[in-house]
């Protein structure tokens, strides 16, 4: 417990923790804790060839928290001094009125995991070592066709350093790399233009990018959507069948379901899925997860920003809805189990429960049979974003690379369009689950109540029997008509 | 040198953060560099939701950051840090110093011109201490009656996500290697309420109301706020699909607003000169239909999106970028204009790291004279948008394709609420066709629109 950042770099001490955390109780409340962030920033950006950008940065904080039944008191400070601590606890101490409590004396650190165990982390890294990935990308992604008029390659990483403790016993630190490395570009055709954007990461060292996945690889993809779309036609309209690829297109996993069953709407009953638990809400060939365990991804932690260490929670199996995801102040108030999904932006934040990586498993069918089974409907394969309204539970992603299906086989690319849907019935209307599962690149950034976490999403390619396209040709009984 | 005077507030502090700024500038000249500029933030905030009657949550807190750029002729880095510490302030400079020996020799780039430096004279009326006048106790109050009067609407309004009251204050100075020396302090509240209803099949609505403003004078009240909000989400009960048709669509001021917003994109100088706009190239062309008027002038009193200065440093400006459907104007910012060879238009923006970019001043689509209901009443068949799910425009194709919710239009009136639809059609086409514009505008934020009529957009539906 000695070793931890925050000791070494500000001098803090068991004793000190504790004497904040009795602050934070000073007036009552059920549970206090205190979240100490340092955080440290690259960016690089390359821009028509030339490295424009480049910035570093340091950012810390400690958050303060003091929940009392259903009420959180929230104070943070950027200077970690112990008076400015002390203050930012008697702030967050305001939303209790009672005797003082006495927090538990002594914490208890469970055993660490280490899921992103980097030697050298990449925000450590020789700049440039960076300066060479993006300008790698920028040329490989001119290279790949002269249609490629404009690229932009950038790349960003950060540390962050966390120490939770509680004022029950709890006590957790972690140091969390994340680096991302993205092109984007824009083809210019005969009167057409198209864009294209490739990128990933997660919690790697900088080597990730010299190996695994290169430059090349993201400018490749990124030219290739750019040049794709300069052919594309116009987008069909209305309810259709709708074939998803594998990776990224699990965007629909977390805002049809994901958001939905995040435990603080279930508490307020303000989902779509409240009372859903043990019901049917997919095809019995759907079993999704929310693993915060996997080994590198973008998604996961060793603990989250609770202290509380992730694990692989099962929300659906065979279609049966089992699991919520759970922070502490939901799983004491629905007394449930804390499924580890507490997570937060900052120190400036208050946690609430988050996705990690959320992905259906694979399932039997082959990808190709599932393409074959389609009469008319699009292929999509690359999506930009989405977003769900969690009461009504109607959810939206749009796709930005997709294609026709006409008689079972892919044909033209089609432009962007949205594609909507209802959270509670889209997957029971899943009739085919490919065996072909993956993981998106590392790109992914969840937005909720105005606080960014990064996360990771991933589905094998699933048929879905009925979904509207927001496109804008009509659909004519035989086909599309232009 | 012109310098914006010193407002109302803590009189030692911002001394105290205008030193900081100028010796972090001038540490970076004597370290070598050729300009450097340096931004130092301060902010409060204060926020509390109540919900079913209960605080939920109360938070109070403060923060600043410093962040500095400097130049090497023509290279250029910039770093940022949260430690104010002589040796935090010390290992920022360092590193931007460090940093700006790998970037690449760009022509265009630097600091604005001396001559181009300055700050809009009189008070732009930004700052109201009032915002944390209340007493904690009142805050909690505001917020309780805001959800009250959304729940006691009607019987059918059975849940709520609450009611808010949020209080801020901000504080920025900025200095660079000319000699500039500038500071402003911005106030802001608002209310909220997020009621939710329920129909007798046990389906769920949820929608809001706010209200924003630079005092607690101007805020609306608590009732008010409430009970639209609660119309606003019964008016959702029961909603269906519809057929997928095209047809006239009106969109309410919270979403001309957002589509308002891609015409801002579209002049970015930024998207402009990387080609990355459908609306490159097209300035003195007619991009919108003749009564399409849009002005960006961040020098409104009172406006959430004034300034005094830009974040670069130029006084802020009225700049009419849409004139009876030609395009005007870029939006720019000095790099920008330089790549384009114009002038800035002072819409430079930026946070503590990285390059700036280019962000809008109270940017606005001029109103007309028609009414909401006489728009809507010269409509057979149509849709109301009221709310748009997802961001699916592609700004470089013009591709445009977004979830919505809203009413039905049927014989000049309102009639069911639709859900689970798609709005589609091309940028290049949807100003050109906008055919009515209501006379509704109203600002609750730095952008603003009235109510709109676009033709020949595709409703996506069964």
């Amino acid at each position: 417990m000695s070793n931890t950042f925050f000791f070494q770099h500000y001098g803090l001490t068991p004793r000190d923790l504790e004497r904040y955390l009795a602050a934070a109780l000073s007036a009552g409340g059920d549970y206090a804790d205190l979240y100490f962030e340092y955080l440290s920033s690259t960016s690089l950006m390359v821009d028509e060839g030339m490295v424009k950008s480049a910035s570093q940065g340091i950012s810390a904080g400690c958050g303060i928290r003091v929940v009392a039944g259903e009420r959180t008191g929230y104070a943070y400070t950027d200077d970690l001094t112990p008076a400015r601590i002390l203050h930012a606890a008697r702030t967050a101490a305001l939303i209790a009125s009672g005797p003082a409590k006495e927090p538990v004396v002594g914490f208890q650190e469970k055993p660490a995991r280490s899921l992103y165990p980097v030697t050298l982390p990449s925000v450590d890294a020789e700049i440039t070592a960076k300066v060479e990935l993006v300008m790698r990308g920028d040329k490989a992604a001119r290279a790949y066709d002269p249609r490629i008029k404009e690229v932009r390659a950038s790349y960003a990483d950060e540390l962050r350093h966390i120490l939770v403790v509680g004022s029950d016993g709890t006590y957790a630190e972690d140091s969390q790399p994340l680096a991302r490395l993205n092109v984007s570009t824009i083809a210019k055709g005969d009167g057409s233009s198209g864009r294209g954007s490739a990128g990933g990461g997660g919690r790697v060292a900088l080597d990730f990018f010299f190996g695994e996945k290169t430059p090349e690889y993201f400018a490749g993809e990124a030219a290739r959507q750019a040049i794709l779309q300069l052919e594309a036609r116009e987008a069909p309209a209305g309810e259709m069948e709708v074939v998803l690829g594998p990776g990224w297109p699990g965007v629909l996993l977390h805002e049809a379901v994901g958001h939905g069953l995040e435990a603080d709407f279930n508490r307020k009953k303000t989902s779509a899925f409240t009372g859903l638990i043990g019901r049917r809400v997919a095809s019995e060939k759907c079993t999704v997860v929310d693993n915060g365990t996997m080994p590198w991804r973008r998604g996961s932690l060793n603990v989250d920003d609770e202290g509380q260490p992730t694990q692989n929670t099962v929300l659906i199996e065979n279609g049966i809805l089992k699991n919520y995801l759970s922070d502490k102040l939901s799983s004491r108030l629905m007394g449930m189990a804390d499924t580890g999904n507490g997570r937060r932006e900052s120190y400036e934040h208050i946690p609430m429960p988050r996705m990690t990586n959320t992905y259906m498993l694979a399932g039997q069918d082959d990808p190709q049979d599932i393409i074959r089974s389609v009469k008319h409907g699009i292929y999509a394969v690359n999506f930009g974003g989405g977003q769900v309204d969690i009461t009504n539970g109607k959810f939206v992603f749009s796709a930005s690379e997709a294609y026709l299906i006409e008689d079972g086989k892919v044909t033209a690319p089609i432009r962007g369009a949205t594609l909507i849907g209802n959270g509670p019935d889209v997957l029971t209307r899943v009739s085919m689950v490919g065996n072909d599962l993956k993981l998106d690149e590392g790109v992914g950034t969840c937005g909720k109540d105005g606080q960014s976490v990064p996360v990771g999403v991933g589905i094998p390619t699933i048929k879905v029997d009925r979904l509207t396209v927001g496109g804008t040709a009509r659909r004519d009984p035989g086909g599309f008509m232009q | 040198m012109p310098e914006t005077q010193l407002e109302t507030g803590n009189q030692k502090l911002e001394t105290d953060l205008k030193e900081v700024a100028v010796d972090l500038v001038r540490r970076a000249m004597d370290g070598g560099a050729t300009a450097a500029e340096c931004v130092v933030r301060e902010g409060d905030e204060f926020s509390t939701l109540v919900r079913l009657g209960q605080v939920e949550t109360l938070k109070e807190s403060g923060s600043k950051a410093v962040g500095v750029r400097v130049f090497f002729g023509k290279r250029a880095a910039s770093t940022y840090s949260s430690d104010f510490s002589r040796e935090g302030l010390d290992r920022m400079l360092k590193s931007a110093l460090e940093l700006a020996r790998i970037t690449s020799e760009d022509p265009f780039s630097g600091i604005p011109d001396e001559s181009q430096l300055g700050s809009v004279s009189g008070d732009l009326d930004l700052f109201y201490e009032d915002v944390y006048s209340l007493p904690g106790e009142q805050r909690i109050e505001y917020a309780r009656r805001a959800e009250k009067a959304a729940l006691d609407t009607d019987p059918r309004i059975k849940n709520s996500d609450g009611g808010s009251f949020d209080a801020a204050t901000g504080h920025k100075v900025l200095a660079n290697s000319h000699g500039f020396v500038g500071e402003y302090r911005r106030s802001y509240c608002s209310l909220a309420a997020v009621p939710i209803a329920q129909d007798s099949n046990g389906n769920m609505q949820r929608d809001y109301w706010f209200s924003v403003a630079r005092t607690l004078q101007k805020l609306e009240s608590p009732e008010q706020v409430g009970k639209i909000a609660a119309q606003r989400t019964l008016r959702r009960l029961g909603a269906r699909k519809v057929k997928t048709a095209k047809v006239p669509v009106v969109f309410d001021p919270l979403v001309a607003t957002s589509i308002l917003e891609h015409i801002f994109e579209g002049v970015n100088g930024d998207s402009v000169y990387r080609g990355a706009s459908f609306l490159a190239g097209k300035l003195g062309e007619k991009i919108a239909s003749d009564n399409v008027n849009v002005i960006d002038d961040g020098t409104l009193p009172g406006g959430f999106g004034s300034s005094p200065f830009d974040s670069e440093g130029v006084p802020t400006r009225r700049t009419v970028v849409i004139e009876k459907g030609f395009l005007k104007s870029y939006l720019l910012n000095t790099y920008t204009a330089k790549k384009l060879g114009l002038q800035t238009t002072a819409n430079a923006s930026r946070g503590l790291a990285g390059t700036p970019g280019i962000g809008p001043g109270n940017y606005f689509l001029q109103p007309g004279s028609r009414t909401p209901q006489e728009i809507i009443a010269g409509i057979p068949e149509g849709l109301y948008v009221t709310e748009f799910l997802g961001h699916g425009a592609n700004l470089v194709t013009g591709d445009y394709s977004r979830g919505a919710s809203g009413l039905w239009i049927s014989g000049g009136q309102l009639t069911y609420p639709v859900e689970e639809i798609t709005v589609a059609g091309n940028l290049k086409d949807m100003f050109l066709n906008i055919t009515e514009i209501g006379n509704d505008l109203e600002f609750r934020g730095a952008v603003a629109s009235p109510t709109i009529r676009i033709d020949g957009l595709t409703v996506g539906g069964e």
